[in-house]
């Protein structure tokens, strides 16, 4: 029997960068996004690129111009959205994404500033920035998209990892009970909360295009499956299987109590519009309690203005 | 469920009818625009794109797509949008093929 060997050809990796590169332009997304960045480096599967996509769908169908939109990421998976995306965008450091938004939001009030990023960023190392944030009512839309772990650096367990779930540095399950997202925002003053997974991308659409029009902070939990840093050690399987377990196991119930929204390894998932209300946000408040008052002292003779 | 005269607003509606576009090199073959079309367009194909995964091909019965737009939604790649070729007159023909289309006797919604 004679074996007949096909002669290998080395990959091309140029060749092929070139063949995935002629494509910029074709999809209708493509005018939002960097010219040479997609394809993006998360993994298949990872529900991250469905929420940059409604975040998109929701600006155009708000029909905000670019010049008018910023958004400010923090570090992780979810902090590359700000390398992908054509407008204002900013990388900042990690856990600090709120801080630079809260000053790019007061140096400019008409801009519309989203804070896009993960579980891990914004309520690990950035907690205390967004519960202040929360209570001053600063006019910033925030996305954080929840995999329930640090992806990148290789599938730590994060404030958000469900009791017993199993993570490379919790492989007998994890101790600690996780952060319920909406309740923190809620309890710490933010004006819409809601919480969708990526089985739902028309809802998600439609609370990013809603939190676009409120004037204040708000808060919207996006679930997205991680496969690889998550589902590998729960065995919840590929991103395919995470996305039909949500399907399944997600329930609808809008305008209740977000406290009794809580999470579990294999539990139901409550999803919804949680709050939607109205409270004067922190440049208005600025205005009538400190720069009036200021203003009206300098112009009485005699009083005010030291020296 | 049967209907037995056209709508009184059919009139105002439209059935609308889109083309499925792939841009292959770009898909990651996760398969999300294949287990969640409504109308089922959509199938794991044999080739091999650039990146050595399987791209997602429209099967036979494509007419189906109605530009619903889940598919560009739910890709988390940016690889496959929908475009709109024509908004038809609602007819009799397609009130019966309504009634008949999510019945048990059309084999194709049939789970196998």
């Amino acid at each position: 029997m004679r074996v007949r060997c096909r002669k290998l050809q080395p990959f091309n990796k140029e060749a092929a960068d070139d063949v995935i590169q002629k494509d910029h332009g074709l999809h209708p997304d493509d005018k939002y996004l960097k010219p040479g960045r997609i394809p993006h480096i998360w993994c298949p599967g990872c529900g991250l690129g469905v929420v940059l996509t409604t975040f998109i769908e929701a600006i155009r169908r708000k029909g905000l111009p670019v010049d008018k939109c910023a958004v400010v990421s923090g570090i992780g998976c979810t902090g590359r959205v700000a390398g992908y995306l054509d407008m204002d965008t900013y990388h900042t450091t990690h856990g600090r994404a709120i801080p630079f938004a809260t000053g790019l939001a007061l140096a400019k009030p008409d801009t519309s500033v989203t804070v896009f990023s993960g579980d891990g960023d914004l309520f690990a190392i950035g907690g205390n920035h967004l519960i202040h944030a929360a209570r001053r009512n600063v006019n910033i839309k925030v996305i954080c998209v929840n995999n329930f772990n640090f992806g990148m650096t290789g599938g730590q367990a994060a404030p958000t990892t469900p009791l017993e779930a199993k993570t490379s540095t919790t492989p007998t399950g994890n101790a600690e009970a996780p952060f319920n997202l909406p309740a923190v925002a809620h309890a710490a003053g933010a004006v819409y909360v809601a919480r969708w997974t990526t089985f739902h991308p028309r809802q998600l659409v439609h609370s990013i295009s809603q939190s676009l029009d409120k004037k204040g902070f708000t808060f919207i939990e996006a679930i997205a499956p991680c496969p690889t840093g998550f589902g590998r050690p729960n065995k919840l399987g590929s991103g395919l299987e995470e996305m039909r377990f949500y399907r399944e196991n997600s329930e609808i119930r809008n305008g209740i109590d977000p406290g009794l929204a809580e999470i579990k390894l294999r539990g139901k998932i409550v999803v919804g519009t949680f709050s939607d209300v109205d409270r004067p946000d922190f440049l208005e408040n600025y205005q009538n309690n400190v720069v009036s008052k200021v203003l009206s002292k300098g112009d009485k003779p005699g009083k005010g203005r030291a020296a | 469920m049967k209907f037995w005269r056209l709508p009184l607003d059919s009139e105002v509606h439209s059935i609308p009818h889109g083309t499925v576009r792939i841009i292959e090199n770009r898909c990651k073959g996760c398969g999300f625009c294949i287990e969640f079309c409504p109308n089922g367009c959509l199938k794991q194909s044999k080739r091999f794109n650039a990146k050595g995964y399987h791209p997602p091909e429209v099967v036979s019965y494509a007419e189906d797509c109605a530009d619903c737009g889940l598919c560009s939604l739910i890709c988390p790649e940016f690889a496959i949008f929908t475009q709109l070729d024509e908004a038809k007159k609602i007819t009799e023909s397609d009130i019966l093929k309504v009634s008949t289309r999510y019945s048990r006797k059309d084999k194709r919604y049939v789970k196998s």
